[in-house]
């Protein structure tokens, strides 16, 4: 009699299926590729630049000699980043959750003005950032800050507004990261059950109403994640800033919106392409490069664990 | 008076037995209908749902609209109060109107139409704020701001709703923490506390286990007292035990309107009859 | 009380009702509070179209006059005859002399004219570039090869910062494309396996910490990137490939795809993920395994998100600006061979613009280059654009 327990002779596997192994075997070693490549560039950063992060280089300024590794302090780099993001985030994120409001609440989806709309926000979202820069250059210092000096200081030779600033690097990068915001509120907006909005309508409150009473409240998360992803990227950009407003050195704190500023991201970069000696500059170098990364994958996973959290509450609501 | 029993598919329900139909048509006479609908016609887009609905609805009763899915009761129900201005693409012709005015017409403001016409849906949709805030919310909506007033509004419809006993001593908690037939009853005095004159209630039992059921339905005829009830249900025992005129809906087109004994009982068209008796549907 | 409803007076009953109803029902408010929001709202949603109108229209207008050919940047000295001097105002014959405003006051008109005559002599004694009096923003210079003074052959060379401009941006397209080329052939089947293997082969458990590691890639700043590329990559794989400079187009591409990385595999991984269950339970309830069903069924139906996500890929690669401008090695030569040093467009505009002069022909070749990255990005964007809208209602039609 046949054992039960093997199973019958048509069932069984037909020995090693090679194409399987080798497809699962390439895809998987892809995937470990990347994973890999990025452990390495974490690995290495935390590595060397531990050892040269102190308190002391956190939260003493540098001077003009910069590449003198007892001197250096990278607290008016992280000033300056985080100035310009947080002036940012002031312009970024009512425009942005105003017109994702505009898109989900009041939009008519297939009209073709509302597909405009739509179509400008990816294409800004692909906008290069140096295209960015000579954006901030072109229209915010020569022509909005032009402007005011001609309005303002019609008789001075030296421009107030038109030139490099804190404000205007703000507002270069609040043109830049918009379209994350726009997405990000998007995405808790359309979570949010439709029978709510039905709900209020129904017991005679206009859409304003139900808008900023019941469906913002609820969206709260998912605009907090966009304005967190929004300043984690700007963080980290460079290109949008060294026209408009970024400093090689400066001996004190942006305080108005007509100062330059130090910024992490730039002085990676000078360090990098500008220092006598190399070997000496590398421990600085590594340990204001391993600040800039904890500051931007910080914020990337508070986002990520906020929108987690997010997404576990509407689950269980309904 | 027999009482309302459960039966089986295939015979007609029975039905508490009301005052003659004499008595009915006269009571009809001496109080002009609360809603007129008069030839009807709604469309999406060039989907037909309502075809020529000519239907008048008694005031401070329970009117159940009856039918198989897609017949288009639903839909009726949400013209009641405008609800279907919120869809894109829908055309209405024809004449709805309440206490003799037209609800289309130019001067009317659907926001406070709605003040007037409330409304509690199939899935509860309680906001997720705590139960003393749901109610709140509609009470301020209508200008209610003093606390004490909106304290005891809240109680009162709670108690109309049913509800208060359960929630009295969790008043601030979540509204989320309800079962599903709480926060149905909850959506009642809701839709209650601001007074409306007219509540629509569309399948509000469906998705509600038979204990829940059984107390909506309860509520529902107390709740006739003070408010003119129109309610749609697929459930045939449902509109039998609780409505006293019934509307029967087939494919967009209103087949028979009368007292619901008359409908369960001996109604004029076959198909009413087959539906009742549960041949289709 | 305080509230003033009607509603909540005690309902009268019989014939006030109609009344009631007609006072309610006719009460429209005009509500401009509603009305004013609902606009503002639009008008600010306007936002995102009016900052792309406005990035061509400033991007471009300082590039304009390059367009229209109006810039002109030969370095020639124009010799004006001292008999036509008269035709001169006086702040053009200041010019000319090169004098400054209390010189020029100081003088006479002999002496003018002698000042003329000398000018003549100087001029016909300096030697005569022939390439001085070319004006190199013309289009034919900035990309056909010219032969130059002093070079054998006629060459194609970007050399702003020199007696004669030279504009030419043929090595520098060379150089974004040969950086592109080897981040896509290095990014693109990478992310597309790692895609596959995520979406398709991976089991939900290990997919819901997989995914977001990958895209931790793109929390990476790119001038962090550069950063590794210039100290640590660029010594790695010269060591491997044993090539002769060591910051060439070929480490800035490995770095560049690896900054695309993300951008392919998030929308590629989405395309399969999008392709309805369905198809792979068909294919799976006929027998074929899991790699079959990915390979045969859902790659191929996945395949319009896949192109979109290359092609968003393609513009981000070759918009970057900080990788490249850190670790291609910025030598603007025209050569396909990757492991020499190149010279981006992007790296061009950034390590340039703050030597130019406010306005002049350099400034504005810049803005030129980067109003052709702009038009080169927005076309692909927009082309990936379409390629997922119409993908997306493809699905709708389906499901």
């Amino acid at each position: 009699m046949t054992d039960p327990s093997r199973a019958p002779e048509r069932f069984r596997s037909r020995g090693f299926d090679a194409a399987s192994f080798f497809f699962s075997g390439v895809t998987g070693i892809a995937t470990a590729i990347i994973l890999g490549i990025l452990a390495i560039i974490l690995l290495n950063i935390t590595w060397h630049g531990w050892d040269g992060i102190s308190l002391r280089f956190i939260v003493s300024g540098t001077d003009q000699d910069m590449f003198d590794v007892n001197k250096a302090g990278v607290l008016p780099m992280i000033v300056g980043t985080s100035a310009r993001v947080i002036l940012m985030t002031i312009f970024v994120i009512p425009v942005g959750v105003i017109t994702a409001i505009h898109l989900t609440e009041y939009a008519n989806p297939v009209s073709i003005h509302t597909r405009i709309i739509r179509g400008a926000v990816n294409n800004l979202a692909g906008v290069p950032s140096i295209v960015f820069g000579l954006f901030g250059l072109g229209f915010f210092i020569g022509f909005v800050g032009g402007e005011m000096d001609a309005l303002f200081y019609p008789d001075s030779d030296e421009p107030v507004w038109g030139k490099p600033a804190i404000l205007w690097a703000s507002m270069t990068l609040a043109v830049m990261t918009l379209p994350v915001v726009i997405v990000a509120t998007e995405e808790s907006l359309k979570a949010i059950a439709p029978g709510l909005r039905e709900a209020s309508l129904a017991l005679g409150a206009t859409k304003l109403q139900t808008v900023a009473k019941v469906v913002l409240p609820q969206a709260l998360p998912g605009i907090l994640t966009g304005g967190i992803l929004s300043i984690s990227r700007a963080a980290g950009e460079v290109a949008p800033i060294l026209f408009t407003g970024a400093a090689y050195y400066m001996s004190g704190y942006p305080t108005r919106p007509t100062d330059q500023f130090m910024d992490l991201g730039y002085h990676v970069f000078i360090l990098s392409t500008q220092s006598p000696n190399i070997e000496q500059t590398r421990p600085i170098l590594y340990a204001t490069v391993l600040v800039l990364l904890l500051l931007t994958f910080t914020l990337n996973i508070v986002a990520v664990l906020v929108r987690a959290k997010m997404r576990r509450g509407m689950r269980q609501s309904h | 008076m027999s009482e309302p029993q459960a039966t089986t598919p295939m015979t007609r329900p029975t039905v508490q037995n009301r005052e003659t139909e004499t008595d009915a048509d006269a009571d009809a006479d001496a109080v002009a209908p609360l809603i007129e609908v008069e030839g009807l016609s709604l469309h999406y887009g060039d989907a037909q749902a309502l075809k020529n609905i000519s239907v008048s609805i008694r005031e401070k009763v329970v009117t159940a609209f009856i039918g198989p899915s897609g017949c288009g009761k639903s839909t009726l129900l949400r013209c009641f109060n405008r609800m279907n201005d919120l869809i894109d693409n829908v055309r209405i012709e024809g004449r709805v109107a309440i206490g003799g005015e037209d609800i289309h017409g130019p001067d009317v403001d659907p926001i406070e139409l709605r003040k007037q016409v409330g409304m509690v849906f199939q899935r509860s949709n309680p906001f997720p704020k705590s139960i003393h805030e749901n109610i709140a919310y509609a009470l301020r909506l209508h200008g209610m701001r003093d606390k004490d007033a909106l304290d005891q509004a809240i109680e009162t419809s709670l108690k109309q709703a049913a509800l208060w006993d359960e929630v009295k001593d969790r008043l601030h908690t979540s509204a989320l923490g309800l079962s599903g037939g709480q926060q149905q009853r909850l959506c009642i005095a809701r839709a209650i506390a601001i007074k409306p004159s007219i509540l629509l209630m569309d399948e509000p039992a469906s998705a509600l286990d038979p204990i829940a059921t059984a107390r909506i339905e309860d509520l529902a005829l107390e709740l006739k007292n003070d408010f003119t009830i129109v309610i749609v249900t697929h459930n045939m025992q449902q509109a039998a035990r609780i409505s006293d005129d019934t509307a029967f809906f087939y494919l967009g087109e209103l087949i028979e309107f009368n007292a619901t004994s008359r409908i369960f009982t001996n109604p004029s068209h076959k198909q009413t009859e087959d539906y009742v008796t549960g041949r289709f549907g | 009380m305080s509230y003033t409803n009607a509603a909540f007076v005690t309902q009268p009953s019989g014939n006030n009702r109609s009344a009631r109803w007609a006072g309610i029902l006719r009460g429209k408010k005009r509500r401009p509070l509603e009305w004013l929001a609902e606009k503002g709202i639009f008008l600010v949603s306007l936002s995102a179209i009016l900052m792309v109108f406005l990035i061509f229209l400033f991007v471009g207008r300082e590039a304009l006059p390059i367009f229209l050919g109006r810039m002109d940047s030969s370095v020639a000295i124009k010799v004006i005859q001292p008999d036509q001097m008269a035709s001169l105002s006086r702040e053009e014959l200041q010019a000319y002399l090169e004098l400054s405003d209390d010189e020029f006051a100081g003088m006479d008109e002999e002496t003018l004219t002698l000042m003329m005559e000398v000018k003549l002599e100087e001029a016909a004694e300096a030697p005569e570039d022939k390439d001085a009096s070319v004006n190199t923003t013309e289009w034919k210079y900035l990309l056909q090869p010219h032969q130059w003074t002093g070079y054998d052959k006629p060459e194609h060379i970007w050399q702003p910062v020199s007696e004669i401009h030279k504009y030419n941006i043929i090595p520098l397209l060379i150089g974004s494309l040969k950086a592109t080329l080897v981040a896509l052939l290095f990014a693109v089947p990478l992310s597309l396996a790692a895609a596959i293997y995520v979406s398709q082969l991976a089991s939900p458990r290990v997919k819901e910490w997989l995914k977001p590691a990958i895209e931790m890639l793109a929390g990476i700043p790119s001038v962090v990137l550069g950063f590794f590329a210039l100290l640590v990559m660029a010594t790695v794989l010269q060591k491997v490939f044993g090539y002769d400079s060591r910051l060439n187009a070929f480490v800035a591409g490995v770095a560049l795809g690896l900054a695309i990385v993300p951008v392919v595999f998030s929308i590629a991984e989405d395309a399969l993920t999008s392709v309805p269950r369905s198809y792979t339970q068909a294919a799976l309830a006929l027998g074929s395994s899991k790699w079959q069903a990915a390979w045969r069924i859902v790659l191929p139906a996945a395949l319009p998100g896949v192109f979109a996500a290359v092609v968003l890929g393609f513009g981000r690669a070759i918009g970057e600006t900080m990788i490249v401008l850190m670790a291609s090695g910025n030598a603007s030569i025209v050569s396909w061979d990757l492991f020499e040093s190149a010279r981006t467009i992007t790296a061009t505009i950034a390590a340039e613009l703050a030597e130019t002069v406010f306005g002049d022909h350099h400034y504005r070749m810049l803005f030129m280059l980067g109003t052709l990255l702009f038009a080169v990005t927005f076309v692909s964007n927009l082309a990936a654009d379409l390629i997922i809208h119409r993908l997306k209602k493809q699905l709708e039609g389906r499901t």
